[in-house]
C-alpha cells in the first residue's frame, strides 16, 4: 500500500461566487427573468375554445390524451409534432453549440437560472463573497444558524414555487390551485410537486456546479460539438502573460485613448493594446496586461480559472468577461483581456513573443493589402457565425420546423382512418352479394358534436351501410372520437364481388358546413365469383 | 495501487497507469455525495425488500412488511370495475333485448363485454373474427343467413341452452335422417335440383327428376322452395350460403350421411349478463337481422 495514493473520493469545494455586474450580467438577469417568468405564468393564461374544451391556453392533458397549445390541439396519433419539436430543439443545440459554444449552460439552462436566482438569495441574506467565506468558517452561532435558515425558507419557498408551477401544466390551474390549498388534489401532484421541490431545492441550493460536472450528459456531448473556430470564453495568454502587479505607472492619456473599455469594440483590443503604455513590473520586466488580481476565479460560478484555457467545468456564462473588463477598464487597459474569442483567431505564437503583434497593428485597421499587416488576423464575427456547419444546422432545423408548420396547416379539419376488417376479408350474404366491413374512426376536434356523413365512390356499384344506422350519417360528440363499423356491399354480378382487390374511396362530409375529405382503401372480393356464376 | 503514481503534469491528478497510443488515463476521484448516494441507493434497497415481496424462497417469496401483491393490486382494481359497473350490469340482466339498442351507453356496455365473452368462449368454433369454419359445419355469424333465427332473443336462447346436446333438456334441437337408403341416381337427382334452387349450374333432366325426389322426402323440413324452417333448424336452400359446402359433393355427403353441429349451453357457465352481453355483440356484427341499415335490408326468407 501506499500513502502516497490520492482519496478515491474527494468532497466538493465550496464556491463563493462574487457580485459582479457588467454587460453579460444585465444579459442574464433579462434571460433569467424572461425564463422564469415564462415558466411561472404561462399555466395561468387562458384562451376561450368554447364550451366543452379547456380554456387554458397551455395544458398537457394526459386524462383525455390531449396536448392544448393555444390555438393548436394535438391528439395522440399526430405525436409526430412534439418528436418534430423534440429534434429542432436538438438540432438547435448543435447550431447554437458549434456557434457559441455552450451558451446553453451559460444562459438558459434551467440548472444555471435556478442556480442564480438562488444565489442572488444567498447574496441578499448572506452578503456577497468574502461576508459568506467568513460565515462558512465561522463556529455555528445563533447569528449564522439565523442567516442559514432564512435562507433555506426562502429557497424552499422557490422550490415549492417551482414544483407548484410544473403541475399548472397538467390541470386546469385555477381548480388545481383551489384543490391544493384545500387538499383535494390527487396524490400524484403533491407526489410531483414534492419531487421536484426537493430536486429544486437541492440542485439549485447544495449541488450546483456538480450537476453540470458529474451529472449532465450535456457538457460533454457539447465539448465534442466544438471547434478552433466557435467563439467561446477565454483567456487571450498572448495579451495577459506574464501577469504581475505592476507599477503604478498608469498614464491618463493612454486611458483617454481607449476610453472607458466598455466602448472598445471586440476585436479591437488586440490592436488598441498599442495605444496604452507598457505595464512594467517593479524591476523593469514588460508585464502583460492580467494584473492577477484574481477578480476572473472570484466571480466564477463553477469555481475554475479561465486563465488556465478551456475547461469541461466552464458553463460560459460569461461573468468573468464583466469581472475582467471591469478590472481593465479601471487600470486603463482595452477590455477583451477575457472575452467570447475563437481559438483559431488567436496569434499562433508563444505568449510573448508577439511583441511584433504590436509593433505591426499601427498599420491603419482597414489596409488589408498594407506591407505592414499582422502575420494574422482576427477573422470578422460573422464568419465565425456563418459557417458550413451551423448553415447546415439551421438549413435542418429550418427545414423540419416548415415542415411542422405545413403540416399544421394542411392538418384535415375532417379526421376519419379507416381499418378495414380482415377476418374474414369478406362475407357472403343470402342473396349471393359479397360483404366487407370496415372499422371507421372519425375524430371531431370541434368544442360542439357534429354529424358527419359517409358516402362511397368506387367503380361499380357498391352500397355502403352503417352497423347499427338507419341511414348514413354519424354522430360524433364534442371532442372525441368514435369508431363506427361501415359495412360496403357488392351484388353478386357486380364485377367488385368477384374480384379479389378493388380500390373504393370512402367520403365523409360535415353535414352542417359540407366540409369534405376522403380516404381509400380496397374492397376484397370472391375470387371466380362472376364466372361461375354466368356459366 | 502503486507505490509510484504517476501523477499527470497538467492537472495534478493521478493516473491509473494505462496509456493507449499515449494518451493515460486519469484516476479523477469520483465526488464524495456519490458516496453518499450510492449507500443511500443500497439502504433504500434494503428497507425495499423488506417493505416489498422480494427474496425468492423455496416455495413463493418473502411477502413484505406491507403485504402489498401485484396479483391483490389486480383482485382490488378488477372488484373496483366490477363495482363501477354493477349498475350496468344490473340493467343489462332485466333490459328488454329487443330495445337495448335504444340504451346507448348500455349498449356500449354489452358490446364490449360480449367481444371478450366471445373470444374467450365463442371464437374456438365459431372463429376469432365470427366467420364459422365450412369445412368443420361451425356457422359463420357475420352473415344474415340464421337457422335458428337471428333476432336478439333468438341468439339469446341459443346461447344459454346450445344446440343439439345433452346436457339442457330445452336445447334447439332437430335431426336430418341420412338418406342412405336411396339409390345412387335418385340421390344425383335430388342433388342437382337442391342446386338448381339457388341458381347454381345443374343438370336441368336431373333436377327435374330430383323435384318429384325433393317434394317426397324434403320439403316437409325445407319446404317447397327450399327457403327452410327456423323452427326445426333446417336451412335455407335456396340462398347463396351453405354451412358445409354447395358442391354436388357435399351436398351428397350431406344427404347420405347427415352431419349436424352441436353447440353446448353456455347459461350455467357464463351466466344471464354475459349472455346478453355475447348476444349484443354477435347481433353487431352484421348479421342481425333489422339490424343492418334501411341501405341494406334483409332479404325476406
Amino acid at each position: 500500500m501506499s500513502n502516497a495514493s490520492p482519496p478515491l473520493f474527494a468532497a466538493r469545494e465550496p464556491i463563493f461566487p462574487r457580485r459582479v455586474s457588467g454587460f453579460f450580467r444585465r444579459l442574464k438577469w433579462f434571460i433569467l427573468i424572461l425564463t422564469l417568468g415564462i415558466y411561472y405564468i404561462t399555466p395561468w393564461i387562458r384562451w376561450d375554445r368554447g364550451p366543452n374544451l379547456p380554456d387554458q391556453a397551455v395544458l398537457v392533458d394526459l386524462a383525455n390524451r390531449r396536448f392544448h397549445f393555444f390555438w393548436i390541439e394535438i391528439w395522440p396519433h399526430e405525436f409526430y409534432f412534439v418528436a418534430g419539436l423534440l429534434i429542432m430543439a436538438g438540432l438547435g443545440l448543435f447550431l447554437f453549440t458549434s456557434a457559441l459554444g455552450r451558451v446553453w449552460c451559460g444562459y438558459a439552462c434551467p440548472q444555471t437560472v435556478w442556480t442564480d436566482l438562488f444565489m442572488t438569495v444567498e447574496r441578499w441574506i448572506e452578503g456577497d463573497r468574502n461576508a459568506r467565506i467568513r460565515l462558512h468558517n465561522a463556529p455555528w452561532s445563533l447569528r449564522k444558524g439565523r442567516l442559514r435558515l432564512t435562507k433555506w425558507a426562502v429557497w424552499l419557498v422557490i422550490a415549492v414555487a417551482t414544483g407548484g408551477a410544473w403541475v399548472f401544466y397538467f390541470a386546469d390551474a385555477p381548480t388545481l390551485a383551489r384543490d391544493l390549498m384545500s387538499l383535494q388534489a390527487a396524490p400524484v401532484a403533491y407526489a410531483t410537486i414534492a419531487v421536484l421541490t426537493a430536486t429544486t431545492f437541492i440542485f439549485g441550493g447544495f449541488m450546483r456546479e456538480q450537476v453540470c460536472i458529474y451529472m449532465c450528459p450535456w457538457p460533454r456531448i457539447q465539448g465534442a460539438m466544438m471547434d478552433p473556430g466557435t467563439l467561446t470564453v477565454g483567456y487571450r495568454k498572448w495579451r495577459g502573460e506574464p501577469r504581475g502587479k505592476g507599477g503604478v505607472k498608469r498614464q491618463k492619456a493612454a486611458a483617454e485613448a481607449i476610453g472607458s473599455g466598455d466602448a472598445v469594440a471586440r476585436y479591437g483590443a488586440a490592436v488598441d493594446k498599442n495605444t496604452a503604455a507598457e505595464r512594467q513590473s517593479r524591476s523593469g520586466e514588460v508585464l502583460g496586461d492580467c494584473i492577477d488580481c484574481n477578480a476572473c476565479v472570484a466571480v466564477c460560478p463553477m469555481g475554475i480559472d479561465i486563465r488556465e484555457g478551456q475547461q469541461m467545468e466552464c458553463i460560459t456564462c460569461a461573468l468573468c468577461i464583466d469581472a475582467c473588463d471591469d478590472v481593465m477598464a479601471k487600470i486603463g487597459r482595452p477590455r477583451g483581456l477575457i472575452d467570447y474569442l475563437a481559438l483559431d483567431d488567436e496569434p499562433p505564437t508563444q505568449p510573448m513573443q508577439c511583441a511584433g503583434v504590436a509593433g505591426l497593428a499601427e498599420a491603419p485597421a482597414g489596409d488589408v493589402a498594407g506591407a505592414n499587416q499582422p502575420p494574422w488576423q482576427p477573422k470578422p464575427l460573422w464568419q465565425h457565425i456563418f459557417r458550413p456547419r451551423t448553415i447546415f444546422y439551421t438549413t435542418a432545423w429550418a427545414a423540419i420546423g416548415a415542415a411542422l408548420v405545413v403540416a399544421l396547416f394542411i392538418r384535415p379539419e375532417i379526421d376519419m382512418t379507416i381499418a378495414p376488417v380482415r377476418n374474414p376479408t369478406y362475407v357472403t350474404l343470402s342473396d349471393g352479394s359479397i360483404r366487407n366491413a370496415y372499422d371507421i374512426r372519425l375524430r371531431n376536434k370541434h368544442g360542439e358534436a357534429r354529424d358527419f356523413r359517409l358516402s362511397l365512390v368506387a367503380d361499380t356499384g357498391l352500397q355502403l351501410a352503417l352497423e347499427g344506422a338507419p341511414d348514413t350519417v354519424v354522430e360524433v360528440p364534442a371532442d372525441t372520437s368514435r369508431l363506427q363499423r361501415v359495412y360496403v356491399i357488392a351484388p353478386s354480378q357486380a364485377p367488385a364481388a368477384g374480384q379479389q382487390r378493388s380500390d373504393l374511396r370512402l367520403w365523409v362530409e360535415d353535414v352542417t358546413s359540407g366540409e369534405r375529405a376522403y380516404s381509400n382503401t380496397i374492397f376484397n372480393g370472391k375470387e371466380g365469383l362472376n364466372e361461375r356464376s354466368t356459366d | 495501487m502503486t507505490d509510484n503514481p504517476k501523477i499527470d503534469p497538467t492537472t495534478g491528478t493521478e493516473t491509473t497507469g494505462h496509456s493507449w497510443d499515449g494518451i493515460e488515463e486519469l484516476n479523477t476521484p469520483l465526488p464524495r455525495w456519490w458516496l453518499w448516494t450510492f449507500y443511500a441507493t443500497i439502504v433504500w434497497g434494503v428497507i425495499y425488500t423488506i417493505l416489498y415481496p422480494a427474496w425468492p424462497m423455496v416455495s413463493g417469496a418473502t411477502a413484505g412488511l406491507l403485504g402489498y401483491s401485484t396479483r391483490a393490486e389486480v383482485a382490488a382494481e378488477i372488484e373496483r370495475v366490477d363495482l363501477s359497473n354493477a349498475d350496468l350490469i344490473d340493467s343489462l340482466v332485466t333490459v328488454d333485448l329487443a330495445v337495448l339498442r335504444d340504451n346507448e351507453d348500455l349498449h356500449r356496455f354489452a358490446v364490449q363485454a360480449g367481444r371478450s365473452v366471445f373470444a374467450a368462449n365463442c371464437s374456438q368454433c365459431h372463429g376469432a373474427g365470427a366467420g364459422g369454419v365450412v369445412a368443420s359445419g361451425y356457422p359463420n355469424l357475420l352473415d344474415d343467413d340464421w337457422l335458428w333465427g337471428g333476432t336478439m332473443d333468438d341468439i339469446a336462447y341459443t346461447v344459454r341452452h346450445g344446440i343439439r346436446n345433452e346436457e339442457d333438456p330445452d336445447a334447439r334441437f332437430s335431426e336430418m335422417p341420412p338418406f342412405d337408403w336411396m339409390e345412387d341416381a335418385e340421390l344425383d337427382a335430388t342433388a342437382h335440383f337442391v342446386r338448381s334452387l339457388s341458381d347454381l349450374d345443374h343438370n336441368a333432366t336431373a333436377a327435374a327428376k330430383g323435384a318429384t325426389l325433393y317434394a317426397d322426402n324434403c320439403s316437409a323440413c325445407h319446404g317447397e322452395k327450399g327457403l327452410g324452417n327456423r323452427e326445426i333448424g333446417a336451412p335455407n336452400l335456396a340462398d347463396a350460403i351453405w354451412l358445409r359446402g354447395d358442391s354436388q359433393e357435399a351436398i351428397l355427403r350431406q344427404l347420405k350421411a347427415p352431419r349436424m353441429g352441436v353447440m353446448p349451453p353456455w347459461q350455467a357457465r357464463l351466466g344471464e349478463a354475459e349472455v346478453r352481453a355475447v348476444t349484443a355483440y354477435v347481433y353487431g356484427l352484421g348479421g342481425g337481422e333489422a339490424a343492418v341499415g334501411d341501405a341494406e335490408a334483409a332479404p325476406a326468407e
